[in-house]
């Protein structure tokens, strides 16, 4: 149980019945007046936002959030299958739910999978992932200007921008944050 | 954490403060911090030490220096109050506090208008984020809620969101030109001040405000020591703590207060000034050490 003194940006809490994570926080307190706790936050499963201020009083419940290293194994039309590393538990994850995520999914992939009473509602990738490079337009010969990107297509059939010297067959490395070419890699 | 120029400004700045009070007349005084009883505030969370808290205010045993025939007093003097933290508030503060015997408070508030002024004078290198040479603006309570709120200030009080509104319809517009006194509070509001004589269902209280930041606390003193009693034990009813149980009524300080026949007196802090005049958005980074700064 939290009191509202606990309360701070990126304390998760839960709200009627769904977990929630404070992404915004002020402490306010007119002069003689009571302590307010205004918080701004988002709920962990629809990505709602809420704006809420909290008095002294005020108590909230944890949010049973459990997080899990998971190996991904395969996918079935939208359902992701992933197997928990320790007691080898199957579950799916929609591809919803996946968001862009599947951009980056490779087989075997170890990553950490987020529970809200034991259901997944998200997955944190590795920040960095290698991704072989399947279709790439030759870059035309001429073009000297060197800051231009081109799009190219990597095995997941994510497409990104990358500088033009990429080919077919090489392996990129993306930020799975931002979804951005960062170097390519040598295997 | 201040560097080495912010900490040079921040004793010229507590040394403007000391040279505008002297010069005007002020004795410093110095108190206890620790003290074995503190005023009862509903909303003020006093931190223990030992067999007794450390001060929330000075504002006790200023009075009763009132009282023993000082009639003009400040003191700079550092303040706790538990659970008090976020961008505006520390738990540990400075806090200016200055009393006036035979004055209310429209003396303070031209007080602050006269330190304001002394204080651009001595700092050249600090601008303050608005107009001071224009006539401050004054604005009641009543006028506020009715210009910025959906509802009067009699119904928030009544709905018990008074404080909700103050702090975000109300707050942010006030200070933005001028600085704002904000002025006669709801009786209920304003535990230790003086009913105007007008109109007795408000307090002669008022708040000072720079950039939608509330700076200072001022008020006529309630000097009647049985209406003074009053109060106090109807704080003690609003709290469900120790405290509220003792309910321990500070006898030498009623005893003392009916001895002052007027005076006014005001708490400014003097962090949240400073932030200001260094153009900082937060406390930490207008006193020496932030709290998450200390070793623990």
């Amino acid at each position: 149980m939290y009191s509202a003194s606990d309360l701070r940006k990126g304390l998760k809490v839960l709200i009627d019945g769904a977990p929630y994570v404070i992404t915004d926080f002020e402490f306010s307190k007119p002069g003689k007046g009571q302590s307010l706790y205004r918080c701004k936050l988002r709920n962990m499963i629809t990505g709602n936002q809420l704006v809420q201020t909290y008095r002294s009083n005020d108590k909230f419940e944890k949010p049973a959030l459990e997080e899990r290293k998971m190996q991904y194994l395969y996918n079935q039309g939208d359902e992701y299958h992933f197997m928990d590393t320790e007691n080898f538990d199957q579950i799916f994850i929609t591809k919803e739910q996946m968001g862009d995520n599947v951009n980056f999914l490779q087989d075997n992939m170890e990553l950490d999978v987020l529970l809200f009473e034991d259901r997944p509602i998200d997955v944190t990738l590795p920040i960095f992932v290698n991704l072989l490079v399947t279709v790439a337009e030759p870059w035309a010969k001429g073009d000297t200007s060197g800051t231009d990107t081109k799009p190219i297509t990597v095995e997941t059939g994510y497409v990104l921008n990358v500088p033009p010297f990429v080919v077919e067959g090489d392996k990129i490395q993306i930020d799975t944050r931002t979804g951005a070419y960062v170097t390519r890699v040598k295997e | 954490m201040l560097d080495q120029e912010g900490l040079y400004m921040r004793a010229a700045f507590f040394r403007a403060i000391r040279l505008f009070f002297q010069e005007q007349g002020f004795l410093e005084v110095d108190t206890p911090i620790r003290q074995p009883l503190v005023l009862p505030e509903q909303n003020i969370v006093p931190i223990p030490s030992g067999t007794h808290f450390l001060q929330s205010s000075p504002e006790l045993y200023m009075k009763r220096l009132l009282a023993a025939g000082c009639n003009r007093i400040f003191q700079v003097s550092r303040c706790f109050r538990q659970g008090e933290r976020g961008r505006l508030h520390l738990e540990e503060f400075v806090m200016l506090e200055w009393y006036r015997l035979d004055a209310d408070y429209n003396d303070l508030m031209t007080d602050c208008e006269d330190l304001f002024d002394f204080l651009t004078t001595e700092m050249l290198d600090c601008i303050f984020p608005v107009h001071l040479g224009l006539g401050w603006e004054r604005l009641t309570v009543k006028e506020a809620f009715d210009n910025y709120c959906p509802i009067s200030a009699t119904e928030a009080l009544t709905k018990g969101n008074f404080d909700q509104l103050l702090v975000e319809q109300v707050e942010p517009r006030l200070g933005q030109i001028t600085p704002t006194f904000l002025c006669d509070y709801p009786l209920q509001l304003a535990s230790l001040a003086r009913p105007k004589i007008e109109q007795p269902e408000v307090a002669e209280r008022f708040e000072l405000y720079v950039s939608g930041i509330e700076l200072a606390n001022g008020f006529s003193e309630l000097t009647d020591a049985e209406m003074q009693r009053k109060r106090f034990e109807e704080e003690y009813t609003k709290m469900d703590d120790e405290r509220g149980r003792q309910g321990k009524m500070p006898e030498r300080f009623l005893e003392d207060l009916g001895q002052i026949d007027q005076a006014a007196g005001i708490a400014m802090g003097l962090d949240r000034l400073f932030m200001l005049l260094l153009g900082k958005e937060q406390l930490a980074e207008a006193v020496p050490f932030a709290p998450d700064e200390l070793d623990s």
